[in-house]
């Protein structure tokens, strides 16, 4: 801004083009502090470790096929209907006669899977690059938590073709459930709304499936990543690199990590 | 992995709660494996592994707990001394009687607790029945009407007729039972039923007559809107289940796979010679044939759960039906 020169045509435009992301800067930032623009920002664009690799996405793409399942799921809310006299048949429409309901419906059972292959992996990454120690433990906890409910969605949303396969497999699935020990006998008729699976009970898993567990899952996931945000991503354990953010003091020592551990010792400095 | 790397451990929170390292938690698995295998293998296995399972938990819990415990010691000396006069103009927020002062509960300390009581008295009023009409509709009114499935005659005996129904007609296909109904003659000059449920006790898979069903020969009766279907079946060589291979006997005991039990079967009466169905009980094993058959009968439990022995203690109470 030293020497005045005459914006261009293509900076005014730029401006005028962001005025609106200024705009909601403003009115959601306190003063020193970023807004929301400036939290997605932050989110998006921040510290990473400069070794991490393909592995360190798997998260995001778990996360991705979760917004798949959502979507297609709303889409699909729009024509099935939970009855058990018209469930199979609005199935059946949706795959033969609707345009491209075949598509959205088979993105919706395939995508499934893929999203709980995608959890089991990145939980393996996880794992095998110890990146559930301290002070990540909690983020742990709060993943498998995310797997159990995203296993429950496929058992719920097994039920919803309504055919034979999947009244049969939801018969054996929750009298399986009713063998646990004390509350078992209990736990079955709770979920199928009934001593046996009966009108009720499609209505009761499509809700639990479409409503109560997907609200749970997306608030974990909102939680899962708020503290990968907060504590940063990990390295590798190879890597001697600091990962995340800045951190103040001089660097650590390079370790050897897995493949030639260090005397226990060292660990407490 | 040593993750201390990539968050400041002193920056702001003091020293890290970092876990003590131990290697408990290896003796702590090997026990909870003991257990599990012992589920299948032996009792003893069992025993033994549940004894690994708690020596090694306690000395991991106890490795765990030694950094907290050695903290708090010294910290639980300080506050010793805590209890020095109030000085003078300094009121406690808490209601202390002070020198000729009124003792007051805080306004804020007031306002504070009403809120909180206030938001979850009506949290709870309105959850209770919330909660309640999540859960107990499956527990009330799951009686039914018993279910006529024909006269006397219709069965001929010592051969089983496969008899299907549904069992509330206005909730449709849903609600369909089927039940393998033998004729067993006369027990001093009183009808004798064996109707047995087509309800696998492993899983509740639906369990098929091992034999042929003569399909030419159903009948099919409809009285007060119940449509019953009965096909009589050649020769049955007891029963199979179709999921995961369960077999059964005539008399509905269990001869090989996964079933705990044998066929629950159902209470029956005669009325005016014809045969009405009631509620399903189980039944542990049944001892003799026919009419002669000793049945150990046990309330309805449901698939996959013992009745007797030392598992069926692991289902003590069974909901209403």
């Amino acid at each position: 801004m030293a020497n005045k020169k005459k914006p261009g045509l293509l900076h005014k435009l730029l401006s005028i083009l962001l005025y609106p992301l200024l705009w909601l800067e403003e009115r959601t930032s306190l003063p020193g502090r970023s807004g929301l623009v400036g939290g997605i920002k932050y989110f998006l664009f921040r510290r990473v470790p400069g070794d991490i690799s393909w592995g360190h996405t798997l998260g995001s793409a778990a996360f991705t096929a979760f917004i798949v399942q959502a979507v297609t799921g709303v889409i699909l809310a729009m024509y099935y209907q939970p009855d058990p006299d018209s469930a199979y048949e609005s199935i059946r429409h949706i795959t033969d006669d609707l345009t491209l309901g075949w598509l959205v419906r088979g993105m919706h059972r395939w995508g499934a899977s893929v999203f709980i292959i995608l959890l089991f992996l990145h939980m393996g990454r996880v794992f095998l690059y110890g990146a559930y120690k301290y002070p990540r433990e909690l983020n742990w906890i709060i993943g498998v938590l995310i797997l159990v409910l995203g296993m429950m969605e496929g058992f719920f949303g097994y039920l919803l073709p309504w055919d034979q396969t999947a009244y049969w497999a939801t018969v054996v699935g929750v009298n399986l459930q009713a063998t646990g020990p004390f509350l078992g006998p209990f736990l079955g008729p709770i979920l199928q709304g009934g001593t046996e699976i009966g009108q009720d009970t499609l209505a009761r898993f499509y809700s639990l499936h479409m409503l109560v567990l997907p609200g749970a899952l997306a608030g974990l996931i909102g939680l899962h990543l708020w503290l990968v945000v907060r504590v940063g991503v990990t390295s590798p354990p190879w890597s001697a690199e600091p990962a995340g953010r800045a951190r103040p003091g001089p660097p650590p020592p390079p370790r050897s990590g897995l493949v030639a551990p260090g005397p226990r010792g060292a660990r407490k400095r | 992995m040593n993750p201390r790397r990539n968050v400041d451990p002193h920056g702001g929170h003091g020293t890290p709660h970092e876990p003590t390292p131990t290697i408990w938690p290896v003796g702590f698995a090997i026990g909870i494996a003991c257990i599990f295998i012992g589920l299948i293998l032996s009792p003893i296995v069992v025993a033994v592994g549940a004894v690994l399972a708690a020596i090694f938990g306690f000395l991991w819990i106890r490795d765990v707990t030694k950094g907290i415990r050695t903290v708090t010691e010294p910290a639980a000396e300080e506050p010793e001394p805590a209890p020095a006069p109030i000085p003078a103009g300094t009121r406690p927020a808490g209601p202390e009687p002070g020198e000729g002062e009124v003792i007051r509960y805080p306004r804020s300390k007031f306002l504070e607790a009403a809120t909180l009581g206030l938001g979850g008295l009506i949290g709870v009023v309105v959850t209770a029945p919330v909660l309640g009409f999540t859960i107990l509709p499956p527990f009330v009114k799951q009686g039914h009407p018993k279910v006529d499935v024909g006269a006397i005659e219709d069965f001929p005996e010592n051969q089983y007729v496969i008899a299907t129904y549904l069992l509330r007609p206005e909730e449709g296909e849903v609600s369909r039972r089927t039940a393998y109904i033998r004729n067993n003659g006369l027990l001093d000059d009183v009808p004798s039923f064996t109707i047995l449920s087509n309800r696998c006790v492993h899983l509740g898979c639906p369990v098929q007559v091992n034999g042929l069903p003569i399909d030419e020969d159903a009948q099919t009766q409809v009285s007060e809107g119940q449509r019953v279907t009965r096909i009589p079946t050649a020769a049955a060589a007891g029963f199979g289940c179709p999921c995961h291979g369960g077999q059964y006997d005539n008399e509905g005991n269990r001869t090989a796979g996964p079933p705990v039990r044998a066929l629950d079967r159902y209470e029956f009466e005669i009325n005016n010679g014809r045969l009405l169905l009631g509620d399903t009980y189980s039944v542990s094993e049944v001892d003799g044939t026919g009419a002669e058959a000793q049945i150990h009968a046990y309330p309805l439990s449901g698939p996959g759960q013992h009745v007797d022995g030392p598992e069926g203690l692991l289902y003590p109470v069974q909901p209403p039906r």
